[in-house]
């Protein structure tokens, strides 16, 4: 008989997450219906510095959509959007989250009994990640009737060069201007100066509490980190963010000098590339802990460590720091990237998710693993899965799998 | 001496073998899986204890496998039936071998070195295509009994004849137009198994031999020349092939 499952041992900061991120939607609430201050919306990966150097409150969709995700609310409004012509094959955070508004449904009212998103007073993308967050943006552009503008990012590219960074920075000037209009005052470089500094603290903090897992055991898993980097998604360049990843870091630096695992008797550690699977966090989860293995590292969770961060010199150093990411690069620079991961935290397989409908984070899709397992000599499994709409989702067909793998690790 | 039993719930049908130390099979069973796994798993295994002679006390070990592992009350532990497939194919060709098992619902091909580590695998994307199921709409469509569809595919005189579109429900109108052109139901009665081995090739490189298992090889005699060709490998069908996988939970069983 099986033994019985290990429990998943919580985090105490936890609770003064939930409090943070509970205050960040509550002011964005407000926010939205005092007609003195003005909301920004924008992209995970955006330029969200820019905006709290001009006092915007700034939304992020993608969390919204990832919310509906994890609640298991987003398979039932997927369909709705599909239905007026936004295809089942493009993002479905996109797709939820339109298909949820355009029911009058958010999980912020559940959750904080907030009634609807905030009104944006403009929309502000960059395609740095992808091309849907800037159609996902002009539709609710199109429905305010608000100004949705953006900055136009370089894909695949192998090193990030000086014309590179001078187009975007350039970019990001223009943008400013655009958004001193629409803010009713011109940027206030100090300000700007100060978002960045606090931004690349909570950048430098967030890699710090990632790169705990690197102990033996771990003392945090990838399905922790997906829920504990919120509020360096929404809440970075603010002071609560660098003040929340302070006390994180600290009770994850005791856990490991306390020897205390994340995953009980820790037997493999493993990488996750790819998108979460929002809805199946927890059973994913469960999953790993009985197999007695730890899900330590990811590509997806360093999506928000942005080391080029320099309130010195601010428009260019970001105009580096979101180009530098994993996601806008080629993929001899993600391989050697992944392969670094390995290194680091001494991982014995990957898992790939490849998720049906995020194209741009399923990175298995050109060979990649084969490539990955000939340099490293370390096995790999692909889960076919999506990160919000379950029904491209076999949990069956993943469990077994992710099963069989294990037990392949353990052959060895 | 203990006897040990390997049952294996596949979406399907449930298959049981009891082997002694030695793991010479002594005994097998059969059924539909149908919507009772737990009841099935335990008349596959009454059938393989009948056909020993043994009663269930003489059972040191059981080890269930498949989509129903989970339901198997009397089995003291689980493995997945990609450890299964490859323990028990290896048992019977003990080299380096592509295993490729065709089930009711989904298919997995495994690669296992010559020491019998497994050493990657893949299973079907989410859909009929490449499964059993696919052949049972197929010969549906053609309206004749399933077990009549391998007779027919034998009887194929072109071989030209091809399903283009994997995907069950775009094959089907496929083939409504192909009969509607008044080609004969043997030819695409082949061409069916022949898109069912076209998606194992497109599961997992294979360059070794393969041994194929699971019900839709054991069924279909003409699937092995079709797979050997597609694949352009070798390839072995065992005899029992729809067993393979409680064969390889039995052996496991007995701590081999
Ligand atoms: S990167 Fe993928 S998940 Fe994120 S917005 Fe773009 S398509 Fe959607």
């Amino acid at each position: 008989m099986s033994e019985p499952i290990p429990r998943a041992r919580p985090i105490a900061a936890a609770r003064l997450m939930k409090r943070v991120m509970a205050d960040h939607f509550l002011r964005l609430d407000e926010a939205a219906r005092d007609p003195s201050r003005k909301v920004a919306w924008c992209n995970s990966v955006g330029p969200g510095e820019l905006l709290h150097g001009f006092g915007f409150e700034v939304y992020y969709p993608e969390n919204h959509s990832a919310i509906l995700g994890a609640t298991r609310k987003a398979t039932e409004y997927i369909p709705y959007a599909n239905a007026r012509g936004y295809s089942p094959e493009i993002c479905s955070y996109l797709t939820a989250d339109i298909g949820a508004f355009m029911k009058g449904f958010t999980p912020l009212k559940k959750a904080y009994g907030i009634e609807a998103v905030p009104r944006p007073d403009v929309l502000v993308y960059n395609t740095n990640q992808c091309r849907d967050v800037q159609d996902w943006f002009r539709w609710y552009g199109r429905h305010f009737g608000v100004p949705c503008i953006g900055v136009h990012t370089h894909r695949n590219i192998d090193e990030v060069t000086d014309t590179h960074v001078a187009s975007i920075s350039g970019q990001f000037q223009e943008l400013a201007r655009d958004l001193a209009g629409i803010a009713g005052h011109s940027l206030d470089m100090d300000r700007f100066r100060d978002v960045v500094r606090l931004s690349a603290r909570c950048s430098q903090l967030w890699e710090q509490v990632l790169r705990t897992a690197m102990a033996r055991p771990s003392p945090l898993t990838f399905f922790d980190g997906t829920i504990h980097m919120g509020p360096a998604v929404v809440l970075r360049g603010t002071k609560v963010a660098v003040d929340y990843y302070e006390t994180l870091l600290q009770e994850l630096r005791s856990r490991v000098s306390d020897g205390v695992a994340a995953v009980e008797g820790e037997r493999f550690r493993l990488y996750w590339e790819g998108m979460p699977i929002w809805g199946k966090l927890r059973s994913l989860s469960e999953q790993f802990l009985g197999l007695r293995s730890c899900v330590l590292a990811s590509t997806y969770c360093n999506s928000w460590i942005f080391n080029q961060l320099d309130p010195d010199d601010p428009f260019d150093s970001m105009a580096r720091a979101y180009t530098e990411l994993f996601i806008v690069r080629s993929d001899p620079v993600k391989e050697q990237y992944i392969s670094r991961m390995c290194a680091d935290f001494q991982v014995d397989g990957i898992i790939y998710h490849d998720a049906r409908t995020c194209p741009n984070n399923s990175n298995n899709r050109y060979g990649m693993p084969g490539r990955l397992a000939d340099r490293l000599g370390i096995p790999y499994l692909t889960i076919d899965g999506d990160l919000n709409d379950l029904r491209l989702y076999s949990e069956e067909q993943a469990r077994t799998s992710i099963e069989a793998f294990i037990e392949q690790l353990d052959q060895d | 001496m203990p006897l040990f039993a390997g049952v294996d719930v596949g979406s399907s049908a449930t298959k049981a073998v009891l082997v002694d130390e030695h793991l010479r099979v002594l005994g097998r069973g059969t059924g539909d899986s149908g919507a009772d796994f737990a009841g099935a798993a335990e008349s596959a295994f009454e059938q393989a204890l009948g056909q020993a002679g043994v009663t269930r006390d003489i059972i040191g070990y059981v080890v269930s496998t498949g989509y129903g592992r989970g339901n198997v009350a009397f089995a003291n532990a689980q493995r997945t039936e990609i450890h299964c497939h490859a323990k028990g194919a290896f048992h019977l060709f003990p080299r380096a071998i592509t295993v490729v098992d065709i089930g009711g619902q989904d298919n997995k091909i495994i690669q296992v070195d010559r020491r019998g580590r497994r050493l990657d695998f893949a299973m079907n994307r989410k859909c009929a295509a490449g499964t059993g199921s696919f052949l049972e709409e197929i010969a549906h469509r053609l309206r004749i009994p399933l077990q009549d569809l391998s007779g027919m595919a034998s009887r194929s005189t072109d071989v030209t004849v091809s399903i283009g579109s994997y995907c069950t429900v775009f094959a089907q109108t496929e083939i409504l137009a192909k009969i509607r052109a008044g080609i004969k139901r043997e030819d695409l009665a082949r061409a069916a198994m022949v898109s069912v081995a076209r998606r194992v090739l497109e599961t997992l490189a294979v360059s070794n031999e393969v041994v194929a298992t699971g019900g839709v090889v054991a069924h279909n005699p003409p699937m092995k020349e079709i797979l050997s060709e597609i694949l352009g490998v070798v390839v072995h069908v065992p005899p029992h092939a729809q067993h393979v996988g409680a064969l390889g939970a039995a052996i496991t069983a007995a701590g081999k």
